[in-house]
């Protein structure tokens, strides 16, 4: 509870800050509404006013400061017109509506959970390659890493353009471009973790004469959780965003990252800035769903921390 | 029962090889409580880990119940007890003794009997449903001997397993080990760095000097195998351990 106090500092310093950054983002378009209305601003004229800083510009017409809050699409929506936009289009539509941001969040869930399935299942198979043979060792690890300098916007159009001409279309695509982005941490996490027993322990096993089999098993892979569950906090996250930019190139029609590029092809920033928040809020919510499962698989296995 | 003649173990680092062991002449016979003792980098752990197969001698021969000790870890002739408990901590102790027995391909009925065997050999009994954390340090100890003597082992290999436990539970656990080794019949290497506890355990007593490891003085001990612990306190027993310290000062003088 003692945390609660700076926390609470924090947003509103923030909410603050994004208050003040409103007004000279929006001042100009909200001169000219103003100035069709009818009222008097300094200076007359959007000619006259193109040049002049945004700083400037507020402090001649401190009256229409209100205004910049309220556009229908500034350039920079005010916190609480987002808020707004959030409740209206989750708790003000029905949720298979096509204007529900839950109905979106659904499609691009759907598509995050299955791509960090198959991302999770192929690292950790990498992950014990890599640990079990030293000619994966050496060959897989610089093609992971290599896989992830190119940007994700670049192949991801690629991805699906192949896809696509195999005849795979719909939830697999985004899927897997959801896959390529959260295997990697799961292999560098699966691969430390792997390797985390001590020499000790190894040789424990060795006066058993266990298997290679044996040891993963019974020693490696309950030794690699704590890793395990460290990478899938970054692979869940990074497996919402490959969803989100699968829905990109696409033109898909439904889903957070078609929200996105709707918004930006109609001037509905409120709109854009509703759905990023709500894959935020998507996202914190899967990294302390794993948050909680990690906390309760590694207490039940008295490895807490 | 455990024969080395001639053994040499070089180890290559990178200003020069290291002989870690050098002209090593040595017998364990069935039966026998034989402690290595020694300073640090006299090979004493060293030697133990090559009787049980985790390091390959460069040179002479080594044998275990008549085979190399490769095949004898392989036919799982030892037990090996670590300085370190190394218990698995997701398993409660009663699954960390039955570790060895899975991997051996135990019944699982077989498994249960032996556990409970071990467990009340070292006094552990009614302690299986716990987990390591909920043990002491000396108590974490135990289960690990336990763990080595599950399956039955005839020889139990022991590297420093009291070295980190403070001397009240040493005294304790040195007890209770003579008491086992009475019961059992086993034959029991040990590798310790203390005089009392080599005279206290051992049967034989060889002492070990550095650069380059070897052996410089087998002790064969007139103590009687029935020792409470207070025959430390008997003139035997200070002969013994006089001559242990003797042979380790002999080594610093020739440093």
């Amino acid at each position: 509870m003692r945390s609660i106090l700076p926390v609470l500092t924090v947003v509103a310093a923030l909410l603050a800050l994004w208050y003040a950054a409103v007004v000279p983002m929006n001042i100009k378009a909200a001169l000219t509404d103003a100035e069709r209305a009818g009222m008097t601003v300094q200076p007359e004229g959007a000619a006259a006013r193109r040049d002049l800083s945004a700083i400037q510009l507020v402090l001649d017409n401190p009256s229409v400061i209100s205004a910049t809050f309220q556009q229908a699409r500034p350039r920079l929506p005010a916190p609480h017109q987002v808020v707004v936009e959030l409740w209206n289009t989750t708790a003000g539509q029905k949720v298979t509506s096509k204007r529900s941001l839950i109905y979106h969040g659904w499609v691009t869930l759907s598509a995050t959970l299955l791509g960090f399935a198959i991302g999770t299942i192929a690292g950790g198979l990498l992950a014990v390659g890599i640990v079990h043979n030293r000619a994966m060792d050496m060959s897989v690890m610089p093609w992971a890493i290599a896989s992830q300098t190119i940007p994700i916007l670049a192949i991801a159009p690629m991805i699906i353009v192949v896809l696509n001409s195999i005849g795979v279309q719909g939830l697999l695509p985004k899927a897997i471009i959801s896959a390529y982005l959260s295997f990697f941490p799961v292999v560098v996490g699966m691969v430390k973790g792997l390797r985390s027993p001590e020499a000790g322990q190894l040789d424990l096993l060795k006066t058993y004469h266990a298997s290679a089999g044996q040891s993963l098993w019974k020693l490696r892979l309950p030794a690699s959780l704590p890793y395990l569950f460290a990478s899938l906090k970054v692979a869940i996250a990074a497996a919402l965003v490959g969803a989100i930019i699968g829905e990109l190139p696409t033109g898909a029609v439904s889903g957070l990252g078609a929200r996105l590029l709707a918004g930006s092809y109609y001037g509905q920033t409120v709109q854009i800035w509703a759905a990023l928040f709500g894959a935020a809020i998507a996202a914190a919510g899967l990294v302390g769903l794993v948050g909680w499962i990690e906390r309760l698989v590694l207490t039940r296995m008295g490895m807490a921390k | 029962m455990i024969d080395a003649q001639g053994l040499q173990l070089v180890f290559p680092s990178q200003d020069g090889p290291v002989e870690a062991l050098k002209d090593i002449d040595l017998t364990v016979s069935r039966g026998d409580f034989v402690s290595f003792i020694g300073p640090s980098g006299c090979g004493k752990t060293t030697l133990l880990r090559a009787i049980a197969g985790l390091e390959q001698p460069t040179g002479g021969t080594l044998t275990i119940n008549g085979m190399s000790p490769d095949a004898a870890r392989k036919s799982r002739a030892y037990g090996y007890v670590f300085q370190a408990a190394g218990l698995y901590p997701w398993r409660s102790i009663a699954r960390n003794i039955s570790l060895p027995l899975e991997i051996m391909g135990f019944s699982r009925a077989e498994q249960n009997r032996r556990v409970a065997d071990a467990l009340e050999l070292v006094e552990l009994g009614g302690f299986g449903r716990k987990y390591p954390w909920q043990l002491s340090g000396g108590m974490q100890q135990r289960a690990s001997i336990a763990r080595a003597l599950a399956f039955d082992a005839d020889i139990l290999l022991m590297d420093e397993p009291f070295g980190a436990l403070d001397e009240i539970v040493r005294d304790h656990l040195n007890e209770q080990l003579l008491e086992l080794w009475k019961r059992t019949g086993k034959t029991i290497v040990f590798v310790t760095h203390s005089i009392p506890e080599a005279v206290f355990l051992s049967t034989r007593i060889v002492v070990m000097s550095p650069r380059p490891g070897r052996i410089t003085q087998v002790i064969d001990s007139p103590l009687p195998r029935d020792r409470p612990l207070d025959i430390r306190d008997t003139p035997a027993f200070l002969d013994v351990a006089h001559q242990v310290r003797d042979g380790l000062r002999a080594e610093h003088a020739y440093d």
